[in-house]
């Protein structure tokens, strides 16, 4: 099989000739910085032409069709637009705090996608504690969104800013409790150690019925992360006007915009990876003749024709429900997901031990 | 009906009648209170619904009239008529204790007659900004631009929430909230100001007039087929209705025969643009929910809707197609055919509406046990419609007192008992299915003949009082006339539905989650043009 460390390695070989190490390491730092900005900017504006044209056919419509054939250069279009626009000056904010939000924003998102598996050796750093480091680092995306809401000086904002606390830090407890199914399955947080563990059985198969109710669960409380309707309380555009961002403005609005798209994505990549066997192709037990074949299509198109599944899924569930009610949404957490969770876990303890 | 009279005689001298089911009591100011108590108590009558407050100038004196309606007899109306002298300082006894619709009525006929009525507190005005010189309405109003000048800086907060002896109407820790004017859901230019504990609500303050265009003062300067063109741009989304009704009344005070044709006509025409209303509301409730496609859903089914419209009647939303004395031209040759298409159509639509709606847990709990409105609430704030069909009141006009050519026709009143969002919901959706099938009646039978009959070029109404009201999509939509015999009408009412249903929302959102406002506006599915007449 192709790894993709090999490539990697010649270009760390090609520049330990003519630099120092300290400066190779800095001058690969800077490569893996462009690449993830790049690749995040552009996967962005896939996804959202992905989801106007999935969405339209949902609703009986065609969606973007001017720019360019079948309107694939809309969201090109609209990111002009976007970096066109006048960042309105807002009298009474916060200014420090309203401009600090964004970044914290974009950047939990920006962290979390760099720790994405894409390939064998396509990964920017591969921690032992993998799995913590996606559940922590994704967390302070919320503090962004709070500050936010508060420092736009606006009661609507504010509103959003607390639906969104409140969502945001219920949801990620099932959140993590079902990704520790896996973690209780493979014994390991290293994300790399989980995907080889899937070469023949896929997690959500190998794990057995707890791991099925965790994929579940954790598709769901993973879609509520994300701030995505039927969940999207915190920007309700019918209650909130725009929620939490409603106060900002070109670029600024922007970079939100960028964040919830590659939320999605990255909720998907990660129950691709530890359900779904992240970039690893599917291959049975016994089938040499049909592992083969599989093994010639490579990695990177397994991984994201798996995270196109999870990433429709989630549009399907949005574009077909209308939004819960902040009560309902947190009574769904705490009386429903959670429970299970916790039992889930406690099952899959009796399943490793016993079965 | 003889027991009506009876007891009206009883108690009052001038008992006259305008047809035989609308009767007129003229009472003095003092005992305006005792009459009114007397009618909505008394158990034979239980003229308990206050359909309106009209306000009339008659240059020498000021007069109220309260029209008011049974829940007994819904057929009968009374039409309650005091007037007072003084023009300086006009003041009547004030009834909003009794009705809870009436201190709205009696805000806006303060803010156009500058009528005071006693021991209502809350005297703001209704449409016009606070600060505003004069009573349009009173017949020797100065509307120069010297009395009122063109404002230019916005109306303070403050202002509006003043009431009477310069209290505020909101506590001085209260987290008030603007919800609107310009705001996503508030179907049109409506301002709720809300006060909120967290995400409850705890009071609601609704403040009209952003879009008061002044339909009533104009119609007292247009001629009978000019202020046609207005009445559509009231409920604009059940404009043929309205100027179906505003047609009526004309032709029943000239004594005009519409021929059978036009009649059948104009109510294929009701009901396409009933059940473009239902659909419209039907969207836009399943968009404040947060279901994008919903609304597509219905823009789509009334899409077909406009496209009949649009090829019989050369309009889409404001049709144009009565005229007095019938419609305006004859039929296109594919109104028939197309309409015949539309009605399985409809039918398989409306099952797939159920199946992604109504079915869909999310909705239903948002749904349910939400927005409780009994029946004796929506009959004292005047909810008609399917708002109040869906709390158990019966008070479809169509059946009680048919008008055109309803009586001809078959269909169900869609009655609920519960009174929740739920019900409101699924009433719209069941009244398609009736106007399908009143549809389906008639377009095969439409009679042949003239479509329209000749009127003169000037119209003329004779002297006196013309009342006519209808079905509307949101409720009772009625017409009152005061004419004093020339071309144009000396004052025009119309009963807006959509007030008590705003007024409505007051009462039963409070207590109840922003997303549930929300979701009530839309069941409830009021109009803000029919609202700032």
């Amino acid at each position: 099989m192709f790894h993709f460390s090999i490539v990697l390695n010649c270009v760390d070989k090609f520049l330990h000739v003519y630099f120092t190490d300290s400066c190779v390491l800095f001058i690969d730092f800077f490569l893996v910085g462009i690449f993830i900005l790049v690749f995040y900017a552009v996967l962005a504006l896939v996804l959202i032409y992905l989801e106007r044209k999935i969405c339209a056919f949902f609703q009986c419509r065609l969606g973007p069709m001017r720019v360019g054939p079948f309107g694939i250069f809309q969201p090109v279009a609209d990111m002009i637009k976007i970096l066109l626009k006048e960042v309105i000056k807002i009298n009474g904010v916060d200014v420090f705090l309203f401009r600090l939000a964004i970044y914290l924003v974009i950047i939990a998102s920006m962290c979390t996608f760099g720790a994405i598996p894409f390939d064998r050796g396509l990964h920017v750093i591969d921690f032992n504690m993998g799995v913590f480091y996606f559940l922590s680092i994704s967390s302070i995306g919320v503090v962004g969104i709070l500050l936010a809401g508060w420092a736009s000086n606006n009661k609507y904002t504010i509103i959003g800013a607390m639906r969104s606390g409140a969502q945001l830090i219920s949801y990620e407890l099932s959140c993590g409790l079902s990704l520790m199914i896996i973690v209780i399955l493979s014994g390991s947080l290293k994300l790399s150690v989980i995907v080889e563990q899937q070469f023949y059985v896929w997690n959500i198969f190998r794990g057995g019925i707890p791991t099925i109710i965790a994929f579940i669960v954790y598709l769901i409380s993973g879609h509520a992360e994300t701030n995505r309707g039927p969940f999207d309380l915190p920007e309700a555009e019918s209650e909130l006007t725009a929620g939490y961002h409603t106060e900002y403005s070109g670029i600024q609005f922007g970079f939100f915009y960028l964040a919830e798209y590659l939320n999605m994505f990255i909720v998907a990549a990660i129950a691709s990876t530890l359900f779904l066997g992240g970039w690893m192709p599917l291959h049975i037990i016994g089938w040499d003749l049909f592992n083969e074949i599989m093994d010639h299509i490579p990695p990177i198109i397994w991984l994201f024709s798996k995270i196109f599944v999870c990433i429709f899924l989630a549009l399907w569930v949005r574009w077909t429900m209308p939004r819960l009610r902040i009560d309902q949404l947190l009574k769904l957490e705490w009386k429903i997901l959670m429970p299970i969770s916790l039992v889930n876990i406690l099952f899959m303890f009796f399943w490793m031990m016993y079965l | 009906m003889k027991i009506i009279e009876e007891l009206l005689m009883q108690f009052s001298l001038s008992v006259s009648k305008i047809t035989d089911k609308i009767y007129t009591v003229s009472i003095s100011k003092e005992k305006l209170r005792q009459t009114v108590v007397f009618l909505k108590n008394n158990e034979k009558l239980l003229f308990d619904f206050l359909v309106d407050i009209i306000g009339v100038d008659y240059e020498d004196s000021f007069g109220v009239i309260y029209n008011l309606s049974s829940t007994q007899f819904p057929a009968y109306t009374v039409l309650v008529k005091t007037h007072t002298n003084d023009r300086k300082n006009p003041h009547f006894d004030s009834i909003f204790d009794l009705w809870q619709s009436a201190g709205l009525y009696e805000r806006e006929i303060h803010d156009f007659f500058g009528i005071k009525f006693i021991n209502n507190v809350d005297m703001r005005r209704l449409f016009l900004r606070q600060d505003w010189c004069g009573y349009p309405f009173r017949k020797d109003y100065d509307p120069s631009l010297e009395v009122n000048h063109i404002p230019f800086s916005n109306e303070k907060l403050t202002d509006m929430e003043k009431i009477n002896d310069g209290d505020s109407i909101f506590e001085k820790n209260d987290f008030v909230v603007n919800f609107g004017p310009q705001h996503p859901s508030t179907h049109g230019v409506l301002h709720l100001r809300i006060v909120l504990d967290g995400e409850i609500i705890k009071k609601i303050d609704p403040n009209f007039g952003y879009i008061h265009r002044g339909i009533e003062k104009m119609c007292e300067t247009y001629t009978y087929q000019q202020l046609l063109h207005l009445t559509e741009r009231l409920d604009y989304l059940s404009g043929s209705i309205n100027r179906h009704g505003m047609c009526l009344v004309v032709e029943k005070g000239l004594g005009l025969e519409v021929p059978d044709r036009a009649s059948y006509v104009r109510i294929i025409i009701d009901e396409l643009t009933r059940i473009a209303s239902h659909l419209l509301g039907w969207g836009c409730m399943a968009m404040d929910m947060g279901s994008i496609t919903a609304f597509i859903y219905g823009m789509r089914d009334r899409e077909n809707i406009m496209s009949i419209f649009e090829e019989t009647c050369g309009a889409r939303l404001m049709a144009n197609y009565n005229v007095i004395g019938g419609i305006i031209n004859d039929i296109h040759p594919n109104f028939q055919r197309k309409i015949k298409r539309f009605i399985p159509y409809m039918r398989k639509m409306l099952k797939e509406h159920h199946f992604l709606f109504t079915n869909n847990p999310i909705a239903n709990g948002r749904m349910k046990n939400v927005g409780y409105l009994s029946k004796e609430q929506a009959i004292s704030l005047g909810a008609t419609g399917p708002t109040g069909r869906a709390s158990g009141w019966s008070n479809d006009v169509r059946k009680i007192d048919p008008y055109s050519a309803y009586k001809y026709v078959d269909f169900k009143e869609i009655l609920r008992t519960d009174g929740l969002t739920f019900d409101r919901y699924i009433v719209r959706l069941d009244e398609i299915e009736e106007s399908l099938k009143i549809i389906e009646q008639l377009i095969d039978n439409i009679p042949s003949g003239a479509y329209v009959t000749k009127t003169k070029t000037i119209i003329k109404l004779p002297e006196g009082e013309f009342y006519q009201r209808v079905e509307g999509a949101r409720g009772e939509f009625s017409i009152f006339i005061c004419s004093r015999g020339d071309k144009y009408p000396y004052r025009v009412k119309f009963r807006s539905p959509c007030i008590p249903l705003v007024n409505a929302l007051k009462s039963i959102a409070i207590g109840t989650k922003i997303a549930d406002l929300v979701m009530l506006g839309g069941s409830l599915d009021y109009v803000v043009p029919c609202i700032d007449r």
